[in-house]
């Protein structure tokens, strides 16, 4: 019953906004609302789901196997919660830094149906509404990269599209293939019908397939091309929230599949995540290194952490899990909020060029701050959220004894810290060399920025200093999330619960 | 231009459909006529379609293509414009209410203590009106207005 709501919200909220498509002011004001009353859904699921175990609702009242089935284990509430955490911050921010063309052009109801995939996604317990609910975010988010129709946008658009669609086609034959195998699509169902097959070709070909699929979603080394090609050309208030939120939708799908679905293979599958995961690591950390554009920096940045996240699936332990899951939470909201960031100094000095950038430490010391805190968290500096996440990883790691990947591990993690050195002092150390900005604007195509004055045009410094505090508070309040990490991959290692809560709708 | 010249043609006949210009008669005179007659059938068999998809073949889908392409059939005899005002409500009001339409229908059941999008109806006569309905009167509007959201965009470039 509550499940429905982190769906139905986004849903209704954007509905409205078609409503009020020509009065921009009511966009604005339900795009904030519509956020706010998805997190206030999202918390009551989480707080339900952690006092009374999974939630689950069967749509239309059809029986499990049958029906599509909304099914809510911690893993899924605490992801909904961060895609509204997020959903929120962009909206607020998008109130002072979206141009007036985009949002006359439906910025908010877009980002809410984002919203409404992306909560889709981590809600649904049935594989083919799962490729719904990619669908959805891939059209929605296909159409806020394109908007605006600025050349470079249209380049990275096709890119993007083009490679989801990839894995979306990957992601469909496997699908049909486990439909033939087991002749059911039902999360549950399937992972109780391919116990027996567990060992034979067809079950580990399409294992194969769903990692080749959620691993283009998720940009995991081989195949993380596109996010570096498209993650830099819109404005940063659509991709702050594409950075927070699609790759971990990916990797959420991996997490969920590859334990539930296929949890032990003779170990292949672990294995081969726990190289991915090293190449990705690396491969996402040097890119960086090479580049000299703030949101490419980043979105480099993006893969590498990607390949922590999964790091704790290779590990393929209950540590490793809550690593993992803990990382996501960290990573969700530092990454984000460091987006924010990079289009709070665009703001100032309208240049997402190193070079062009400078000085923000003496002129924007708030600023400055507000860099400082999730760029050091990236890198895993205590007492942040980022060291709490990379010690569980580690820690996961040498338990295991898998000293290779903790050795990578820890030295990405210099190489993170050397980055985020990097964008500081050039961004904000260096003093600002003086070019005349005409020249500047005539240089680079600069995104118009709203027209708003006073408390309005704060609203993109407050909330990214949001997303600062919570990150500050997921470092101080670490027992507390990784309790919630703990008993989340606890679900995960164990899923009979959530294998016997998908159940009660038999008929 | 074109648009213009409706316009102004369409104040001089009084009610029903405006008359094209003379030169633009001339080219669809037979196709102006059809649309007249064609119109009401298409949008009855549209309404037709909707109601006969409950049990049997049809629904909000195809429903929603034969009346959009009615008024594309018309929009090609007498211009967008004209299209536009038969409408009355933008295709992108009437995507909205489509949408409001279904997500109404499905909430009916939590309202009633059962989960999302289940089933319930009421007994009109011999009549059961039902939630599935109202869904599909969604989708009919959804795709109307997508249809015609698509063609008219077209039309008038």
């Amino acid at each position: 019953m509550q499940l429905i709501f982190p769906i139905a919200i986004p849903l209704a909220t954007a509905i409205l906004g078609l409503f009020a498509w020509r009065w921009r002011t009511v966009q604005r004001g339900l795009g904030v609302a519509g956020a706010v009353a998805l997190l206030i859904a999202a918390l009551e699921l989480l707080k339900s789901v952690w006092q009374q175990g999974p939630q689950a609702t069967w749509i239309g009242n059809w029986p499990a196997p049958f029906g599509i089935t909304l099914i809510a284990d911690l893993l899924s509430a605490i992801m909904v919660v961060l895609a509204a955490v997020i959903g929120l911050a962009v909206a607020l921010y998008a109130l002072a830094h979206i141009d007036p063309a985009r949002e006359a052009f439906g910025y908010y109801p877009l980002l809410h149906i984002l919203l409404m995939g992306v909560c889709g996604a981590f809600l649904t317990g049935d594989l083919f509404n799962l490729y719904v609910w990619f669908e959805v975010m891939l059209m929605a988010s296909f159409v806020l990269l394109a908007l605006g129709g600025e050349r470079a946008q249209l380049e990275g658009a096709i890119k993007y599209v083009t490679l989801n669609l990839m894995a979306s086609a990957f992601f469909l034959t496997a699908v049909g293939l486990l439909y033939g195998v087991v002749g059911t699509l039902n999360m549950a169902d399937v992972a109780l019908k391919i116990r027996p097959l567990a060992s034979s070709g067809i079950t580990r070909s399409i294992a194969f397939l769903l990692l080749t699929a959620f691993g283009i979603k998720a940009a995991i080394f081989p195949l993380f091309f596109w996010l570096p090609a498209s993650y830099h050309t819109p404005p940063v208030a659509v991709s702050a929230v594409f950075a927070g939120l699609l790759t971990k939708v990916g990797v959420y799908a991996l997490l969920r599949v590859f334990t539930l679905i296929f949890p032990d293979d003779g170990r292949t599958i672990p294995t081969v995540i726990l190289a991915l995961s090293a190449f990705t690591m690396l491969t996402g950390v040097l890119g960086a290194v090479a580049q000299g554009e703030f949101r490419r920096i980043l979105s480099f940045h993006i893969i590498s952490q990607i390949g922590y996240m999964i790091l704790g699936l290779g590990l393929f332990t209950t540590a490793g899990l809550a690593g993992s899951i803990f990382y996501i939470i960290h990573h969700i909201i530092v990454k984000t909020n460091l987006f924010l960031v990079s289009g709070l100094a665009h703001a100032v000095h309208g240049s997402f060029d190193l070079s062009r950038l400078g000085g923000l430490y003496r002129t924007h010391p708030g600023l400055a701050v507000l860099f400082l805190i999730p760029a050091l968290s990236l890198a895993g500096l205590p007492p942040l959220s980022g060291f709490f996440a990379k010690l569980l990883l580690v820690r996961a790691g040498l338990h295991a004894e898998q000293w290779g990947i903790v050795a990578v591990a820890l030295g990405v993690s210099l190489l993170t810290l050397l980055s985020m050195m990097k964008i500081w002092a050039e961004v904000f150390w260096k003093p600002k060399e003086d070019d005349p900005p005409a020249e500047d604007s005539l240089a680079l195509p600069v995104f118009p920025v709203a027209e708003c004055t006073g408390m309005m045009s704060r609203l993109g410094f407050w909330s990214s200093a949001g997303l600062a505090i919570l990150t500050v508070m997921i470092g101080l309040g670490a027992d507390l999330v990784l309790a919630f990490a703990e008993a989340a991959a606890e679900q995960l290692r164990n899923p009979d619960l959530y294998i016997s809560t998908m159940q009660r709708g038999r008929p | 231009m074109r648009r213009g010249r409706i316009e102004h043609s369409s104040d001089v006949h009084e009610r029903g459909a405006p008359v094209p210009s003379s030169e633009w008669e001339r080219a669809s005179m037979i196709l102006g006529v059809a649309v007249r007659a064609l119109l009401p059938l298409l949008l009855l068999f549209s309404i037709f379609l909707l109601l006969r998809g409950h049990h049997a073949p049809g629904g909000g889908f195809v429903g929603g293509l034969v009346a959009a392409a009615a008024v594309a059939l018309y929009a090609l005899a007498y211009g967008a414009t004209a299209a536009q005002q038969l409408l009355r409500l933008s295709p992108r009001g009437l995507i909205a209410a489509g949408l409001m339409t279904a997500l109404a229908s499905g909430l009916v059941g939590p309202l009633m203590g059962a989960p999302f999008l289940t089933g319930r109806w009421v007994k009109v006569g011999h009549l059961e009106l039902g939630t599935p309905l109202l869904f599909d009167v969604g989708v009919y509007l959804v795709v109307i207005g997508v249809t015609l959201w698509i063609i008219l965009t077209l039309a008038e470039e």
